[in-house]
């Protein structure tokens, strides 16, 4: 038995030794946590990073890299998860960033190009081959056999993006007047066979657990599974409105500073805004914000009417979030049992 | 929870022969129903588990398991069973070597915290951490001050690990040793023996397949636990996930046979653990029997001892 | 009958260091960090904390929760017992196995269960789609977080269950079969009473392993508040709305309640010591 506990003891340093990484003094590591669909995006653009970096600074950078839901890494950045750049998906999670950990500045927005907004994209319908409901606009949706699909607005930034367009909507349709609006959305998440808490747990929901006949996607999420995930299976359907998505980045300040990563964390932001950046951003149907980029692709998005959060109905992520989706808020209202 | 199970067991060892007669129709009926259940909720599971792993061909559940990511997240796994399996053995022995050979007052209060990790919400578990060691938690400014990561690093997911885990090996033991009495180690005291020598030559033969039993419950728990590790492990690639959230990852980026594969990975440990626990268990029989039947005492293993 | 020996034993050395030890390590690794629970609490007001926890959608949870719970260890009971019953008492081939598998849920990730699970009983899994043909929705729904419930807390009864019957002595079934008793009253009035306390507390165990389990539930429960999440679901939706106060006080409710249940099982067990069959 004494022999098993020595055998225990030199097993726990083999297996201790190689999961304490063990950094060379001049490469370099930075930690980009990011929302759910942005997988695919990061993993391209992390290499075409890292061979940039290398001919630029000589320097060997690893980028790694954390999904989940928006408000999850959002809270996880928060409690100190350690990230040097964070690419979420609304500017509110950055806000909070500022408000309940001083992580960033409060102008954190003007440091880059755009309101730091490397890439935009909107909120669409994804609906099954040949939509069998048809399906057009988002009147349909509050149809009583319609099941519709989207994540918890709590937990995912996409679905907050998805609430709020349905809000303009019903807004534009019954000039304003909340009751109805209200009455409206209450109808739209009665009609929600099941909230995951991000909007990648929605995907699976809709595409491989065939639940539900509409899910409101983001564009680039839309695009990629009916692109590749599952070519010829469903449709994409534009709503007569829609809003105007733009995920914001930024360097962490306080992570930078503390473990001297501020040179090359601000380097990976910035090359998003450059040519080979932006062309990676329009291969995984992210709408690019350089204009002449956004041009080349012009014709893989479908036309959009789009409203922005900063329109007087919203009046910026501050209000907005207040409004809709605090404590108490709008979609408390809704599913007050 | 395995505890009343050894408690019952140990008091009763025999094993039973006579087989009862009753009336063919039910008995078959009942067979069905227990083979039918278990078959929808045990074995259609694994099932299903096994043939989406290997829908897509055996290259891809073999690339899915050799992907640099879940290597990291096997080893990850692997260290983080390495701590805290050796730290709750040790914890189990010394709280059931306190409790049942002693005289212990506020004995049930203690089993009952002992117990508490089992019917704590694995969710619970990992958020207490973030409260005491998060950024914005008791500790968490001067964690930070000294460069100390513990929250989203392999620290706290040790730390939660350990906690879901605490119980096993205790539980199993304390009505094992309690059941045994202190006779052995009493009779070997007086015949000169120091403490640790009674523990080694005494105490742990009788009860090293309980002890096993109780790491064999451990590890699997370790190896497998979700809830508690998601909320403290930060989800880095490569750096902080667990071979079950690395499941959950491949999950949701559509890679589902890649997912099944490493969840069959899984399984298969899950199903080598309880193979051991059943010959553990078996043995456990065997050596309470010869245990019950006049079985080495303490003097007879001391001299055994004495005589090697 | 194990205690009354316990009078002398001022022998045995190496309690300070084994209590000392135990108790330091039990302190720092789970009395020190859920006593954070109460202190973040204890930040927010009582009335609060009382809003926190009585609004409708926490209640929702619980009752989703607890009621979910009870349900799939009614089940396991039910089904357990015929189980264990059967794995006592006839041989059959495959018994072996079968009496091996049913530790699975304890060694199982309950992610793994969690997706295995979704896969088969969501609309186009094996049952999900017999079921649906049925007009029952399985996955995503309460039903579905019952599946995942009794899945967990599958082995509690069985496993309490089993050695108890295994020890009834069978020369009382046999008496009672000659003074003319119907093999049900012999089940009744014999072998029921003397297993009783074991599948209470099974059960009982059942219940708090359910009560509390995540992992497996949130892939295949439809987490819509108020009609399919859970409270340990609510605890995590909670705490990434940086909500804290929220988070804590739904949580140290359920830490309350899984004390006190484990309370009553210990008393339960240790009733079902007393009244065991010697």
């Amino acid at each position: 038995m004494r022999l098993g506990l020595c055998l225990l003891a030199v097993l726990t340093i083999l297996f201790l030794a190689p999961a304490m990484p063990a950094v060379a003094a001049e490469d370099v590591r930075i930690l980009n946590v990011s929302y759910d669909p942005t997988r695919e995006l990061y993993e391209e653009y992390n290499q075409a990073f890292t061979k940039y970096w290398k001919e630029k600074a000589g320097q060997d950078v690893t980028v790694r890299q954390s999904h989940a839901g928006a408000g999850k890494q959002a809270r996880a950045v928060i409690d100190g998860l350690e990230a040097d750049v964070v690419t979420l998906n609304v500017a509110y999670d950055l806000d909070a960033m500022h408000e309940k950990a001083h992580l960033i500045p409060a102008d954190w927005q003007k440091r880059l190009p755009n309101n730091s907004c490397p890439y935009a994209s909107t909120i669409v319908f994804l609906v099954r081959k040949g939509n069998p409901k048809n399906i057009k606009d988002w009147d349909d949706l509050i149809k009583p056999d319609v099941g519709v699909i989207t994540p918890n607005p709590k937990t995912s930034g996409g679905a907050r993006w998805n609430h709020l367009a349905a809000w303009a909507y019903a807004s534009r349709k019954f000039d304003k007047d909340e009751a109805k609006v209200l009455d409206f959305m209450r109808k739209l998440y009665a009609n929600v066979p099941v909230l995951d808490t991000g909007a990648r747990g929605s995907t699976n929901t809709f595409v491989q657990r065939r639940i539900g006949d509409v899910f409101l996607a983001w564009e680039n999420e839309a695009l990629l599974v009916t692109e590749r995930l599952a070519p010829g299976e469903f449709e994409i359907v534009v709503p007569s409105i829609s809003i105007l998505a733009e995920p914001p980045v930024t360097i962490i300040d306080k992570v930078v500073d503390k473990r001297g990563t501020r040179k090359v964390a601000t380097a990976y932001l910035e090359y998003l805004y450059s040519d080979v950046g932006q062309e990676i951003i329009a291969k995984h149907h992210y709408r690019p914000s350089l204009p002449e980029i956004a041009k080349k692709y012009a014709g893989r998005y479908p036309e959009v009417t789009m409203i922005t959060v900063d329109d007087e109905l919203f009046g910026g992520w501050q209000k907005a979030h207040a409004k809709h989706f605090t404590e108490g808020g709008v979609f408390d209202q809704i599913f007050r049992p | 929870m395995a505890a009343i199970v050894t408690n019952a067991k140990l008091a009763h060892a025999a094993p039973r022969t006579a087989v009862r007669h009753s009336s063919a129709i039910v008995r078959w009926l009942l067979v069905l129903t227990a083979v039918a259940f278990l078959g929808l909720m045990l074995i259609l599971p694994l099932v299903i588990v096994f043939y989406s792993a290997l829908e897509k061909g055996w290259q891809t559940a073999w690339a899915a398991l050799t992907h640099p990511d879940a290597l990291a997240a096997i080893r990850l796994t692997a260290l983080t069973v390495a701590i805290a399996v050796p730290v709750n053995v040790i914890f189990g022995i010394a709280a059931a070597w306190a409790i049942t050979k002693f005289r212990v007052r506020c004995k049930s209060l203690l089993i009952t915290l002992i117990d508490l990790p089992f019917s704590i919400s694995p969710v619970i578990a990992g958020m207490i951490f973030v409260l005491l060691f998060g950024a914005q938690g008791l500790l968490g400014p001067w964690l930070s001050a000294h460069d100390i990561k513990i929250i989203f690093a392999w620290p706290g997911i040790a730390l939660a690990t350990m906690f879901v885990t605490l119980p096993f090996v205790a539980r199993e033991l304390i009505p094992l040793m309690q059941a045994q009495g202190c006779d052995d180690e009493e009779a070997a005291i007086s015949l000169g023996a120091n403490g640790w020598q009674t523990f080694f030559r005494v105490t742990l033969p009788n009860i090293k397949w309980g002890l096993a039993y109780g790491t064999i419950l451990c590890t699997a728990r370790a190896l497998g636990e979700f809830g508690a590790v998601s909320v403290v492990s930060g989800h880095i690639r490569g750096e902080t996930n667990t071979l079950p959230l690395h499941v959950e990852i491949l999950y949701n980026e559509y890679q589902f046979a890649a997912a099944f594969s490493v969840a069959g990975l899984l399984v298969g440990i899950a199903l080598l653990t309880i193979i051991g626990r059943s010959f553990i268990e078996w043995r456990m029989q065997k050596s309470l029997l010869r245990h019950a039947n006049g079985g080495p005492t303490a003097s007879s293993t001391l001299e055994q001892a004495g005589s090697e | 009958m194990k205690l009354s020996r316990s009078g002398h034993r001022p022998v045995i050395p190496g309690f300070r260091i084994a209590m000392g030890f135990a108790v330091l390590y039990m302190s720092l690794l789970m009395l020190i960090p859920l006593s954070m629970l109460a202190l973040r609490a204890g930040q927010s007001s009582w009335d609060e904390l009382w809003a926190t926890f009585t609004s409708a959608r926490t209640l929702a949870a619980y009752r989703l929760s607890l009621g979910g719970a009870l349900i799939a260890a009614t089940v396991n009971t039910v089904f357990g017992l015929i189980i264990a019953w059967v794995l006592v008492r006839y041989r059959f081939p495959g018994r072996r196995l079968l009496d091996t598998l049913v530790d699975l849920p304890f060694a199982l990730p309950t992610a793994v269960a969690g997706i295995s699970l979704t896969a088969i009983y969501a609309p186009n899994g094996i049952l999900g789609g017999l079921l649906e043909k049925g007009g029952i929705q399985a996955a995503y729904s309460p039903l579905g977080i019952v599946i995942a419930m009794t899945f967990v807390s599958l082995p509690f009864v069985i496993r309490t269950t089993q050695p108890v019957l295994q020890d009834i002595d069978q020369e009382i079934e046999e008496a009672a079969a000659t003074l003319g008793a119907s093999r049900w009253q012999a089940f009744r009035r014999v072998i029921f009473p003397s297993i009783m306390p074991a599948v209470i507390a099974g059960f009982a165990m059942a219940f708090a392993r359910a009560v509390g389990e995540y992992g497996s539930v949130v892939f295949i429960s439809g987490n819509m508040p108020g009609r399919t999440e859970i409270v340990p679901l609510l605890i995590v939706t909670r705490l990434e709305e940086y909500n804290y106060a929220g988070a804590t006080s739904v949580a140290l409710a359920l830490l309350i309640l899984s004390f006190v249940m484990l309370l009553v099982i210990n008393l339960l067990q240790a009733w079902a010591r007393r009244s065991a069959p010697v």
